[in-house]
């Protein structure tokens, strides 16, 4: 049996409450608030103390998906990130960059953020990106 | 936010517009119950009653859509009682004059009658913001998710700019962010108006500092926000979208348009760890990592900057979002590789004025509060405190606008939208978590007792809510927490949806669609329709 636990940051409002996550051989089975988080002081709400559990759900994707004949299908990551970036290819040269859009999140880290924007920005010389900061 | 959450249990007043605090920011509501108990007094203007209303000194409820009016209306109190911080308009600030043109138009009666509260309501709400020492502003999506939601944050900065109630502790206008890095994707440039830490991409001298930083050939043109982005897709101009751990089909206005928006794309890929409604329109779907499967930072609503580590590994073969992005473009075309977030991070900071003093290093030891400038600053929980941003503050004369949507015969009642305690935006997360499912297995609305006896609708029954856009079928809760007239409902529950209602109009400036109010028509379901919905 092999216990511990992982500092890091709640994943749900903008309170941004520290919390250790319990890890118990490699599977999360439970959260604790930050005692030394000077904003959240040892406390979380309802959302925090349960931010463990949609981690392993069963629902969660396991593999890359494409469309074929209408139906989301399984597929290798090979079959998947070719087929994408043949694509965007395909429509950057045929209508310009500024024909493309991103969404970006945020749910996301700012490490994946800043990539998606230096993507998007570099990539198809648009600035066709924005998130849901407005909804 | 201009200051930080845990100066708000010494402020001497807090005024609390358009958030409910305790369903969406408990942490911040902490701080609230907190100053309370140490004396402070609570202002709350909100058009629900929501639980800070039951313990606010004082509770206002304005008509929806009117706080520019309500505003106006209290600053005009606040000047004619010579209330305000004439020396901090004289040394901070400009454009004062013409704001005051402005405000003088705002009588009290007259305010009083566009927005629903009494003159001596509005008397107290001005005397004890305006007088108490330290008075700090907590707002959220009550006041921007309106069509004229750039004009209700803007009178909201003239209160305290008037009043001298911001650049000190305990004060300032604070923004409660929604989603956990709703900062953190605006710093990082997730805006299409600007590059990382708010640069503008119609600089010229910007352009050339990124195109060095990035070797590459860059727009100077602002790009779509997101609702042109969905126009686009439908008259034919955007073919092509690529969307990261996003759900716009449930969180955007007018659901039915936006799905139908994105299945006219010519290809949509989609980037997220649940088959969301979004990614089920997807031509490709790539399996992403959570928070707990990771390493990287999240920005709360203070701008604090904090470290997100890796608990466990990912499902089968999901991969780290910021590998996935590297490995398209590369593939793409546009080579892109880093060893780890830690090295993204380091970039960040290389061309982000505000993040260039943080580092994992640093982070490590705890969150810093950007404006952090260089290796040995401190952080800065306190904005404002000597100057603005841009110098002076400047005043806006802001005249009120009615909501672009307004009742008639056949759409009787107003809907507002929000939050329930135990979900989270479109429920992807929250609704897939066993104890936070339990408490609330099910979407509703709420009615208030006398419109349902009018409409014949008993607690627990089901209800057709009916818009110009679209029609839901759900269940009905009676609460005096609405005003006559008004129906309350989330965006939690896919198969009952308030954006399957709500009104795409935008705010001219920010693009903000109207959330908060459209008109809408209650019908009772007989005990046939109701037992399906139920179902
Ligand atoms: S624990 Fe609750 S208050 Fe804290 S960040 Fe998470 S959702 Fe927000």
């Amino acid at each position: 049996m092999n216990l511990n636990f992982v500092r890091t940051t709640c994943p749900y409002c903008g309170c941004g409450c520290e919390l250790l996550l319990e890890v118990l051989d490699g599977k999360l089975v439970g959260t604790l608030p930050s005692k030394t988080n000077p904003m959240n002081q040892g406390k979380l709400c309802i959302k925090g103390w349960n931010c463990h559990e949609f981690i392993h759900n069963s629902e969660r994707l396991a593999t890359p998906l494409i469309r074929k004949n209408g139906n989301l299908e399984p597929a290798s990551w090979d079959e998947a990130l070719d087929f994408a970036a043949g694509r965007l290819r395909e429509l950057k040269e045929q209508h310009g960059g500024d024909s493309v859009a991103f969404l970006t999140s945020a749910k996301c880290t700012n490490e994946e953020n800043y990539l998606l924007q230096k993507f998007c920005r570099v990539g198809f010389e648009t600035n066709n990106i924005d998130h849901c900061a407005r909804l | 936010m201009t200051n930080s959450i845990p100066e708000i249990e010494d402020a001497d007043c807090i005024f609390v517009t358009g958030s409910n605090t305790t369903v969406a920011h408990p942490l911040v509501a902490h701080r609230i119950y907190r100053a309370k108990a140490k004396g402070a007094k609570l202002i709350v203007a909100d058009p629900r009653r929501i639980h800070l209303a039951s313990m606010a000194d004082v509770y206002i409820r304005q008509n929806l859509g009117s706080d520019v009016a309500m505003l106006n209306g209290i600053m005009n109190i606040i000047i004619a009682n010579g209330w305000h911080d004439q020396t901090f308009v004289d040394e901070r600030t400009e454009g004062f004059d013409k704001f005051l043109e402005v405000i003088k138009n705002y009588t009290p009666e007259r305010a009083s009658e566009i927005c629903g509260v009494s003159v001596e309501d509005l008397t107290r709400v001005a005397e004890l913001y305006a007088r108490s020492e330290k008075s700090t502003i907590l707002y959220a999506m009550g006041i921007t998710q309106h069509s004229h939601g750039v004009d209700n944050v803007k009178s909201l900065a003239n209160l305290a700019m008037l009043t001298g109630k911001i650049g000190k502790p305990s004060t300032g206008v604070n923004p409660l962010r929604g989603q956990n890095n709703v900062q953190g994707a605006c710093d990082m440039g997730g805006l299409p108006n600007v590059y990382p830490a708010y640069q503008a991409v119609t600089d010229e001298g910007v352009k050339k500092k990124f195109e060095n930083a990035w070797q590459a050939q860059l727009s100077g043109k602002v790009g779509y926000t997101i609702m042109e982005m969905m126009h686009g897709l439908e008259d034919g101009s955007v073919k092509g979208m690529v969307v990261l751990g996003e759900n716009p089909v449930g969180s955007d206005p007018d659901v039915n348009h936006v799905k139908h928006a994105l299945q006219s794309a010519e290809f949509l890929a989609v980037i997220d760890i649940f088959l969301t409604d979004t990614a089920k329109l997807a031509h490709v779907v790539f399996p992403a990592t959570a928070f707990a499967e990771k390493e990287g930072t999240f920005t709360n609503t203070e701008r604090c900057v904090l470290r997100v580590r890796k608990a466990v590994d990912p499902p089968g073969e999901a991969r780290p979002d910021w590998q996935i992005i590297c490995d398209l473009s590369t593939r793409f075309g546009l080579p892109m590789s880093y060893a780890s977030p830690e090295e993204i991070f380091r970039e960040i900071a290389s061309v982000a004025p505000s993040y260039a003093g943080l580092s994992y290093e640093r982070l490590d030891k705890g969150p810093i509060p950007w404006p952090c400038p260089t290796a040995d600053h401190p952080g800065t929980p306190i904005l404002h405190t000597e100057r603005f941003a841009r110098g002076k503050g400047l005043f806006h004369a802001i005249e009120y606008r009615p909501p672009e949507e307004l009742v008639d015969d056949e759409f009787p009642m107003q809907l507002t939208t929000g939050r329930f305690f135990p979900h989270y935006h479109t429920g992807t997360m929250t609704r897939n978590s066993p104890s936070l499912h339990k408490e609330m297995p099910e979407g509703h609305i709420e009615l208030h007792p006398a419109d349902a006896v009018d409409l014949g609708i008993k607690d627990g029954e089901y209800a057709r809510i009916v818009s110009r856009r679209g029609e839901v079928e759900t269940k009905v809760l009676l609460t005096d927490q609405v005003d006559r007239g008004t129906i309350f409902m989330s965006f939690h529950f896919m198969e009952a949806n308030a954006n399957v209602l709500t009104n795409a109009a935008l705010d001219p400036i920010c693009k903000i669609p109207e959330y908060k109010v459209c008109a809408v028509r209650v019908e009772k379901l007989d005990a046939t329709s109701g037992a399906t919905a139920a179902g």
